[in-house]
């Protein structure tokens, strides 16, 4: 487990999503200002938003405790090791042993209690704001993943997500009901989670309106950076579970520096797909009323338990 | 091979007819709710399709495209006209919210599979997984008419049930009798016209589809 090549491989790996993240999420706008007939921003601006962060002096509220200086690393560290967790590149990783799926989705609470408290910290309104709507929409998304991944789990008879994408991937091929339930619901978990369009608008200036941008309003310079850096990686990491667990074909073993470039390959062809996809989505969708938002992800959450119900029935 | 493909598929279309009753049961608006019900007909065409292929029944080709003349093309084209006549697009009214619906509609499932559980392990049918989401559609149909408060949306549940209801046929037994099929096609084509007069009449009476109306005995 802990060879040389195996952790080539995990570095490898954490680096290049880190790297890749905001291209991701540049690409998604870039194809959503193309669907909407607006002069596309470059692919990438948000390296570019990154930078010119990075070169800024913070300003801090004098009122802030040290939670607030440290929860966007808190944040970065969170989105990392979850992105180094997930088989992006190669299965078997050295990291992948140190979570399961539960263990995942306790990461990324973990990132949204700490950025909860740091927006209620300065005791601003809409940090405060921000920050209840973003504990109603996560407690909401929280359970509808778990379904999703435990109809993953059933399949595969693991909650490793390392092994359930090595049964998903090297199986024959057939077609599995409960996946499609369960993509669905991923799907509409993905857009909330990742404050996406029907839930929350990632572009808005609007604050009464915000959900996610509400609660980082008191940030700048380094610390806007990288909770943005951290945002991309999420979505990074999100849109790598999905393809981890219901496109997983292509991915490498580790250790395996030949099926490196197809595994590339494969990857940069889904994800070019996946950010087309919900450039598509967004601009198709409207924002739905917060009030609404429950009722979207108890639909996810039925989806994720109807997956997991069929599974039963059809064993398989 | 040739088998497990085409039962893989119709256990995906099942799956996708199962999807489209929760969507029935949380919709709000009649015209998605007439779109979806055209799809749930053409769910059941194709399923139907696959399962004669396979298993060579030729009735089945009948029923199929008996389906589709009914359910996918005149019924929703009947609703249509209607609701414009009627000049009805607002959207429905639920006596429960939605959530508790879909709540109620998971134990629902949970009940159908449950309860087909036992009769899929006797069969040795093409088709024996999907009786349990057959059951859970009819149930979830006749949900959809108990908590609706308009008439249109009970209609339409109505006739999803009976698509719940030919489609349990199929996977329990290859489908009924061809003689029985034509006279429930020709039952529910005749009920949609029937409802489509009493929708008119009730207007007339109430000034509302609104069933609540009905259940006043006097006219104050």
């Amino acid at each position: 487990m802990t060879d040389a090549p195996g952790i080539a491989f995990q570095i490898l790996q954490s680096v290049f999503v880190v790297f890749a993240a905001p291209l991701l999420l540049g690409w998604a706008n870039q194809c959503r200002a193309w669907l909407q007939n607006r002069s596309a921003p470059s692919i990438l601006l948000p390296y570019y938003t990154l930078a010119k962060l990075f070169h800024k002096d913070a300003v801090i509220a004098s009122n802030a405790s040290p939670l607030f200086r440290i929860t966007p690393y808190v944040l970065f560290g969170c989105m990392w090791l979850a992105a180094g967790i997930v088989p992006v590149l190669a299965t078997d990783l050295p990291f992948a042993p140190a979570a399961d799926i539960i263990a995942l989705v306790g990461v990324f609470a973990l990132a949204r209690v700490f950025s909860a408290l740091a927006a209620m910290d300065i005791g601003t309104s809409f940090g405060g704001l921000g920050a209840r709507r973003e504990m109603l929409i996560g407690f909401l998304a929280e359970p509808a993943m778990l379904m999703i991944l435990f109809t993953a789990a059933f399949i595969s008879g693991s909650t490793q997500l390392n092994t359930i994408v090595e049964t998903l991937a090297r199986r024959e091929f057939a077609i599995y009901p409960s996946l499609a339930f369960a993509a669905v619901a991923f799907l509409m978990v993905l857009l909330a989670e990742n404050a996406r369009i029907p839930i929350d608008n990632p572009t808005t200036h609007l604050e009464l309106t915000m959900v996610h941008e509400a609660m980082i309003l008191e940030y700048s310079a380094r610390h806007l950076a990288l909770i943005e850096w951290a945002v991309a990686i999420k979505l990074f990491a999100y849109t790598t579970i999905g393809i981890a667990l219901f496109v997983p074909w292509g991915i490498a073993a580790a250790g395996d520096w030949g099926a490196l470039p197809l595994a590339f390959a494969a990857l940069a062809a889904k994800l070019a797909l996946a950010g087309a996809g919900l450039a598509f989505l967004e601009t198709l969708l409207a924002k739905l009323r917060l009030f609404l938002a429950p009722e979207f992800l108890s639909t996810a959450f039925l989806l994720g338990v109807l997956g997991m119900l069929t599974h039963f029935l059809m064993q398989g | 091979m040739g088998q497990s493909l085409s039962s893989q598929l119709v256990n995906l279309l099942a799956a996708f007819l199962l999807l489209i009753a929760f969507a029935m049961l949380s919709q709000r608006r009649i015209l998605t709710l007439i779109r979806l019900f055209a799809w749930q007909g053409a769910a059941l065409t194709a399923s139907t399709l696959i399962v004669a292929y396979t298993t060579g029944q030729v009735h089945l080709y009948f029923s199929a495209a008996l389906t589709l003349l009914l359910k996918v093309l005149l019924i929703p084209w009947v609703l249509h006209r209607l609701i414009d006549r009627l000049q009805i697009r607002w959207d429905v009214e639920t006596l429960i919210n939605i959530p508790a619906t879909m709540l109620i509609g998971i134990g629902l499932v949970i009940f159908a599979f449950a309860l087909a559980a036992p009769i899929s392990e006797l069969a040795n049918t093409l088709t024996r997984a999907t009786l349990g989401i057959a059951m859970a559609s009819v149930l979830l149909s006749f949900l959809m008419m108990i908590v609706r408060r308009k008439a249109v949306p009970q209609v339409i549940g109505f006739l999803a049930m009976e698509n719940g209801l030919f489609f349990a046929a199929t996977s329990a037994t290859y489908g009924m009798p061809l003689v029985v099929e034509l006279g429930v096609a020709l039952d529910v084509l005749v009920g949609t016209f029937i409802f489509g007069i009493f929708f008119f009449h009730i207007r007339e009476q109430f000034d509302s589809l609104d069933i609540r109306h009905m259940e006043k005995l006097k006219q104050d």
